[in-house]
Parts: structure tokens; C-alpha cells; sequence
């Protein structure tokens, strides 16, 4: 048992980890430079969230040994996280709504 | 005997494709993580309900900054650091995000060298990513003394909308607390580490059954993901 389990995860050479961590370096400096140069409007907003999926994505495959987990607890991680998405969308309607009440009724913060 | 082959052929099974090893796995009558320890199970249901508070709060700063009919404090402004006259934006949160990620890539690296069973580099690679956290928690309690000195209140600031300073305390706050008890605990292991008890599977305080260096493992899934939170908070507070 113990063999099994720990067969997937001994592998790796150290070089898969530098090459991550490089890359992480590279995308986080992205972000920073998308501050840097103020880069404005759907381009910023965008360019944001694609760096942050990207770090994101590595951290969890890789470093988190993701990738090489079974396939039944990877869903079990992931499905309940997509139903924050879900709350996320909630949220938006319902602080539109806020935003619309304050600016009808001025006096409101 | 009959078993293990039986054993062997189903892990195949499951190892080759996919929709039919979630059936397998799901359909045995053990457990549904067949070959998952309950150790890292465990550690994954754990981060799955910390994923939901930080989420939550992250929720909550969302709605607050997008019905607040205040204007926003620009956090590029906001968090800039001035050296020798020139300011720069955003600068230390961008030597901070580095610190984390260097810290998390030594801590990938202590866990391969644990399942290589060397006792000295494991350890001596979980005590830098201690240190890389400690260092992240300073710059952090920098960060925060100075936005104190400028007025930052949890119910006001000086630049806008009141609710970004009790955001910026409650998400910034939250996330240091994990670093903070991650560094603890990354001492904690690699005294284990370093003392040989993953080696005899000695019992003890974390590891009151007898330890392996999964444990290693394990307490490296916490720190990826604070890692992990920072990516999030560093794009949704500090960029967005």
C-alpha cells in the first residue's frame, strides 16, 4: 500500500519544480507590469484573470501533486469549488441591485 | 492471493481511463478514495472548507466595492513604496507575492526529497520555506503599521469608500493568521523530519500514529495553498 501511494508522487525530478517555479516568477511579474504600465479597462481586467488562472492552475497541478491524484478526489475538490462561481454571480446580481437603490435614494452610503 | 490479483487488475483498471475509474472508485464499498491515506484526505477536506471562508470573504469585498456609490482607494496608490524619492506602485506586495511563491517552490522541493528519504536537505528546505514565511508576516506587519499611521481604519480611511479598510484587514489579516500557524507547523515537522521519527515511525504530537513522510506531503498542501490564496488575493485586492 504504502508503495503504491507514494510510487506517483517520488518521481519527479527536481528540474519539473524549477520550471514551475520559474514560470510562476514570469506570470506574477506579468501582473505586476499590467499595474505598472496602467493598463486600463477589459484588457487589465482580463489579463488579470489569466495570469491569476495560470499561477493558480500550476500551484494546484504541480506543486499540489494534482495532476498525478485520482481522479475521484480531484472532482471532489473541484465540483464544490464551480459552485462558488455560482455564488460569485449571486453576489454581482444582488450588489447591482445595492448600487441601484443608493444612487436612486442619495442619502444612502 | 486471490485478492491481491483481484486488487491489481481493479487499480489498473482505474489507473486507465477515466470515467471508469471514478465508477470504480465510487462504487467500492471501502472507502471512495481507494490509495487516498486519510491523512491527505483529510488535509484536501480541510483546505475545501477554508477555500469556502476565504471565498466568502473575498465575496464580500466584492459586493461591498461594487454597490459602495463612494469611490474606490486605488490600491496601485494606495500600497506604492517610496525609495529615494520616486514612488513606486504596488512594490512591496510585488516582493511579497515573490517571497510566497519562492517559499512555496522550496517547500515542492522538501517534499520530493522527503520521499527520497533524505532526512538533512528535507528538513534544511522546510526551514527555508519557514523563514520565507516569517519574512512574508514581517513585510506584512510593515504593510500594515504603515497604512495604520495613514488613518486606515477598519470604518474609515482617507481615500474613500470606508469599507475597503475593514476588507483590507479582514482578507490581509486572515491570510497572515495561515502563514503565521503554516510557519508553526512547518517547525514542528521538520524537528520531526530532521530527528529521524518518519524513519522509526515514532508516534507523537501531529503524528500520534506513526508517521510517514507523507506528512511531509501533507503539510505541504497547507502551504500551497496559502500560496494559493495569495494568487487570488494579490489579483483581486492589489490589481484589480
Amino acid at each position: 500500500m504504502t508503495h503504491v501511494a507514494t510510487h506517483d508522487t517520488a518521481q519527479h525530478p527536481i528540474r519539473l519544480y524549477f520550471v514551475v517555479w520559474g514560470w510562476l516568477f514570469v506570470l506574477s511579474t506579468c501582473s505586476y507590469l499590467v499595474d505598472y504600465f496602467h493598463l486600463q479597462g477589459h484588457l487589465r481586467y482580463s489579463l488579470i484573470l489569466l495570469f491569476m488562472m495560470l499561477k493558480a492552475g500550476l500551484i494546484v497541478a504541480v506543486f499540489m501533486h494534482m495532476a498525478w491524484e485520482r481522479l475521484t478526489l480531484v472532482y471532489a475538490i473541484l465540483l464544490p469549488v464551480g459552485a462558488v462561481l455560482v455564488f460569485v454571480a449571486i453576489m454581482v446580481l444582488e450588489s447591482d441591485y445595492t448600487l441601484l437603490t443608493r444612487t436612486v435614494n442619495p442619502g444612502l452610503l | 492471493m486471490v485478492q491481491i490479483s483481484l486488487r491489481n487488475e481493479a487499480d489498473e483498471v482505474r489507473q486507465s481511463s477515466g470515467l471508469a475509474s471514478i465508477a470504480a472508485d465510487l462504487s467500492s464499498d471501502q472507502r471512495a478514495f481507494k490509495n487516498v491515506s486519510w491523512g491527505k484526505a483529510m488535509m484536501w477536506i480541510f483546505l475545501l472548507s477554508d477555500t469556502f471562508v476565504f471565498s466568502c470573504f473575498l465575496i464580500s469585498y466584492m459586493t461591498a466595492r461594487m454597490s459602495t456609490t463612494v469611490p474606490w482607494p486605488n490600491p496601485s496608490e494606495v500600497f506604492a513604496l517610496e525609495i529615494g524619492g520616486t514612488s513606486f506602485p504596488l512594490l512591496l506586495i510585488a516582493i511579497m507575492t515573490f517571497v510566497l511563491i519562492s517559499s512555496s517552490g522550496t517547500m515542492a522541493m522538501a517534499v520530493n526529497y522527503g520521499y527520497r528519504r533524505d532526512r538533512v536537505t528535507t528538513a534544511m528546505l522546510m526551514l527555508a520555506t519557514a523563514v520565507l514565511g516569517a519574512a512574508f508576516v514581517g513585510m506584512q506587519a510593515f504593510e500594515w503599521t504603515k497604512l495604520i499611521h495613514e488613518g486606515v481604519r477598519p470604518w474609515e480611511n482617507p481615500w474613500g469608500a470606508a469599507q475597503f479598510g475593514s476588507s483590507f484587514f479582514m482578507i490581509t489579516g486572515f491570510h497572515g493568521t495561515h502563514v503565521t500557524f503554516g510557519v508553526i507547523f512547518l517547525i514542528a515537522i521538520a524537528r520531526k523530519v530532521l530527528r529521524g521519527d518518519f524513519d522509526t515511525g515514532r508516534r507523537g504530537f501531529f503524528t500520534s500514529r506513526k508517521g510517514s513522510y507523507e506528512s511531509v506531503e501533507i503539510m505541504g498542501l497547507y502551504w500551497h495553498f496559502v500560496d494559493l490564496v495569495w494568487v487570488f488575493i494579490f489579483a483581486f485586492f492589489y490589481l484589480w
